[in-house]
């Protein structure tokens, strides 16, 4: 082995030497990791660092080229995900992977319901079982409901579920808390915990360093598809974890500049859509970030849509930079000098089979049209410009954008909005699922913007972003503004207290 | 959110089966509707024309319905695996006619309905294959066996034709036999429905086939052998055309080189009237057994109630319009009242 092991149990599942590549990218060199039962083990790495490919790896998606892959010590070959599932090793991917159409009982069930005479699925069995793992895992949720329409939170007990529903020996959870609120996060180590306890071994992938130090034991850091490192938590701190995943001591985190705040550029008033938020008023002047705080579904982004005009408002005005806007129209919106970064990069901010190049260029088309058609010159001198300006890691222009990493999506998807010059930015949870990295690139450009004179509102739901990068937070609770903390008095309490609306600040 | 809150979700008891008699009602609703539909417009139709139910109409009623419930059946395992196969015209064609050609030469019928049947799968696989292979959408996979079909039925048949003298007796009176009103292809059809339905709700494979439409990386994560599913699919399709095909040719009589021309929209249109999802993983067959007769009827009804049958094309295209509009309204519906209980009980 590569790296220590103390005395104890012996590992369930293990990659001894492992690499894998995909043409001539090199996702996995000579990775090693073992894992425990009855212990959480934490897989660190930047996006890009070969993570995700290790984890199919281990749940039988990918067949490495070199090295081994062993269980119970003795070596496996996993012939595809079916293979790694009957070996008892559960994937729980950061995009949940139900089947919406089904009841959650068939979910879980799927492919191994239990059977009756000739054959045939014992709906009844199935149900009976369904309703017992909800109740090991603590949670309420009928066994004929339909998956489609369930928060991310409740598709990963649903997930979790299936994993216990064949005796799962292995969990690996990818970036499991990407999407949750805190007490959803606080349900799902509860039952991450009680899973360990009962000897199950966990693999757990996730870019909130302080989840790592509160539930892992063990941490193994990837950097580039090499292996890092290999060791216990306990007496590690959050600095020596970043080290490892970047390789060189992180720039400040939140690189906040201090910059006079300049005129109103954005102005919403008393913005209302029935049933998703309601009276909705606030100002952004040019120079100034501020941060729109609150739970997953307090109508954050909502306002933001509607502001940018994707969706009506029933009432109230919004004005940038003394120009009113037309209720629903975008175009008005960007031609105001108005830019949104979408929060789902996947569905709404990329055009995933299209080049790097193509995707900046969709905001500037307008600039780049000559006599009806598309300068195809222009646009790509314009792309690679903001390309190279916010350091998107790529090897060509024009490949897929779906071939990049989820930090260097992101990253485009800020360029193709920052190409079009906006006065005023909306960014909705511009670091989710993003790395230490790029997080900290992500935050210096959007403090360099705001020292450029941009106004920059900024939903986030991660709670140190907020106070490390806003100059006064807004936060909201079910659908209404409850409290506008300036920067000076913002802490985690003040704003907790306003997003569970059980304080008006 | 990296601060956790000192508020724990209470953990409610399973609010009961809420959830089951939702899903179930909107799917039954979605059935009984146009069940509804089809009786009205058959008791309208009766009521401006009382010999429109008479026991020879139920039949013919019946008969013109049979063959597209057997195709719409097949096509709807196909359409639940978010696929589609355009070939079925094409396959209801040569299968017709390679039964009456046998049975030109002194074949024995059941026979000649086996050959068809095989010829259907024959056909299935070759999409099936090509489908589930090629990483190319079905809907221009099928477009091209389509024509392939077609066009091998041509070179095969050319300009001869196969009409009711050429088949043996027998043959030709089980196409129009039947008990009192119920003719012999209608239970066949019907005991092929049952059937596959029973096999959809009842075995694993079945439920895999909703299960690989409605989610098809999901379905390959939980070890699903896709391929397979989409084989078999594809197979029982063309399987369930030639039959059709068979019984094309005890009905009619009447088979060239251009039988079944077009058919598939037809078909296609039925599953989807019938509340069988295009986009895979949600409906069922007897929808779409539903969504042929009503399809069918209209045929029958125009005539019955002297208004010229050229309407009928336009009266099948509204009702296909109308029930992808009931659908996404439904569905949107339905996707809301489930946010909302989850809310709930979150």
């Amino acid at each position: 082995m590569t790296h220590p092991s103390d005395t104890g149990p012996a590992p369930v599942l293990a990659l001894q030497d492992v690499s894998k590549s995909f043409g001539a990218v090199r996702a996995l060199r000579d990775v090693s990791l073992e894992l425990f039962p009855g212990e959480v083990h934490a897989l660190a790495g930047e996006n890009g660092a070969g993570k995700s490919t290790l984890i199919k790896t281990l749940a039988g998606v990918h067949r490495p080229d070199a090295g081994r892959v062993l269980l119970d010590g003795e070596p496996v070959v996993f012939h595809g995900p079916g293979d790694a599932r009957d070996a008892g090793i559960a994937v729980i991917y950061q995009e949940p992977t139900l089947f919406p159409d089904l009841s959650i009982a068939e979910n879980i069930f799927m492919g191994r319901q239990p059977r009756r005479a000739l054959g045939r699925i014992d709906h009844k069995a199935t149900r009976a079982a369904t309703t017992a793992l909800m109740k090991r895992l603590g949670v309420a949720l009928d066994p004929d409901r339909p998956a489609r329409g369930l928060s991310i939170a409740d598709q990963q007990i649903v997930e979790i579920a299936k994993a216990l529903s064949f005796d799962a020996r292995v969990l690996i959870m990818d970036e499991p808390t990407a999407a949750l609120t805190g007490s959803e996060v606080a349900r799902l180590f509860g039952v991450v915990r009680t899973l360990r306890d009962q000897g199950a071994a966990v693999l757990f992938i996730s870019h909130r360093l302080e989840e790592i130090f509160q539930i892992c034991r063990r941490v193994t850091t990837l950097r580039d598809g090499a292996w890092i490192a290999g060791e216990l938590v306990d007496g590690m701190t959050e600095d020596d974890l970043v080290r490892r995943m970047v390789g060189r001591d992180l720039d400040e985190l939140y690189p906040k500049q201090d910059v006079p705040a300049g005129e109103v550029a954005l102005a919403v008033r008393r913005l209302t859509r029935e049933g998703i938020f309601t009276d909705i008023s606030f100002e952004v002047r040019s120079g100034e970030i501020v941060g729109l705080a609150g739970l997953v579904g307090a109508g954050r982004t909502e306002v933001a849509r509607a502001v940018f005009g994707v969706d009506r408002w029933d009432a109230g005005e919004v004005e940038v930079r003394g120009r009113k806007l037309t209720n629903g129209a975008p175009s008005v919106a960007m031609s105001a000098g108005l830019a949104l970064v979408p929060e789902d990069r996947r569905a709404q901010g990329l055009v995933m089979d299209m080049s790097i190049e193509r995707n900046i260029g969709l905001t500037g088309l307008r600039t780049t049209v000559k006599a009806g058609l598309v300068d195809r010159g222009a646009e790509r001198s314009r792309s690679l410009d903001w390309a190279v300006r916010l350091q998107v890691k790529f090897a060509r222009i024009a490949d897929a954008v779906s071939t990049l990493s989820g930090g260097n999506q992101q990253k485009v998807v800020l360029a193709k909005w920052l190409a079009t010059g906006p006065r005023v930015l909306i960014v909705d949870e511009p670091t989710r699922g993003i790395d230490v990295g790029t997080k900290a690139e992500v935050h210096r450009l959007l403090g360099e913007l705001a020292a450029d004179g941009v106004a920059v509102l900024m939903i986030s739901s991660d709670l140190p972003e907020i106070l490390g990068m806003a100059d006064r937070v807004l936060v909201m609770h079910e659908g209404r503004i409850t409290a506008e903390i300036p920067r000076s008095e913002a802490s985690e309490e003040t704003v907790m207290a306003a997003a569970t609306g059980r304080a008006a600040a | 959110m990296t601060v956790t809150t000192s508020e724990q979700t209470p953990v409610a008891e399973a609010p009961g089966s809420a959830g089951t008699r939702l899903v179930d009602r909107v799917f039954k609703m979605r059935e009984l509707a146009i069940l509804v539909v089809l009786l009205v417009m058959i008791a309208v139709t009766q009521a401006g024309n009382s010999e429109f139910l008479s026991e020879q109409g139920i039949k013919d009623l019946l008969l013109n319905a049979t063959i597209l419930v057997l195709v719409a059946t097949g096509q709807s395992l196909v359409v639940i695996t978010r696929n589609v196969d355009l070939s079925v015209g094409s396959t209801l064609g040569i299968t017709a006619f390679a039964a009456g050609d046998y049975l030109h030469g002194g074949g024995n019928p059941v026979v000649a309905i086996l050959l068809a049947v095989l010829l259907g799968i024959g056909c299935g696989l070759l999409n099936g294959l090509l489908v589930s292979l090629g990483q190319v959408p079905a809907l221009v996979v099928t477009l091209g066996t389509l024509y392939i079909i077609r066009g091998v039925d041509s070179i095969w048949v050319g300009s001869r034709q196969i009409t009711a003298g050429d088949l043996p007796g027998s043959f030709v009176d089980f196409g129009s036999g039947g008990l009192s009103a119920v003719p012999w292809l209608a239970l066949i059809a019907l005991a092929v429905l049952v059937a596959t339905a029973y096999y959809l709700k009842h075995f694993g494979s079945g439920r895999e086939l909703y299960a690989l439409g409605s989610n098809p990386e999901a379905a390959r994560l939980a070890g699903i052998p896709v391929r397979k599913r989409i084989l078999t699919a594809y197979t029982f399709c063309g399987a369930l055309a030639g039959l059709a095909g068979a019984m094309y040719l005890a009905r009619f009589g009447n088979v060239d080189s251009s039988t079944g021309n077009g058919y598939e929209l037809t078909v296609v249109s039925a599953v989807v009237v019938g509340g069988v999802v295009f986009t895979g993983g949600s409906g069922s067959v007897y929808g779409a057994a539903l969504g042929a007769l009503l399809l069918t009827s209209v045929n029958s009804v125009l005539p019955a109630l002297g208004v010229s049958s050229v309407w009928v094309l336009a009266i099948n295209g509204f009702l296909l319009l109308l029930a992808i509009a009931v659908d996404r309204i439904v569905a949107s519906r339905v996707a809301s009242a489930l946010k909302k209980r989850s809310a709930r009980h979150a």
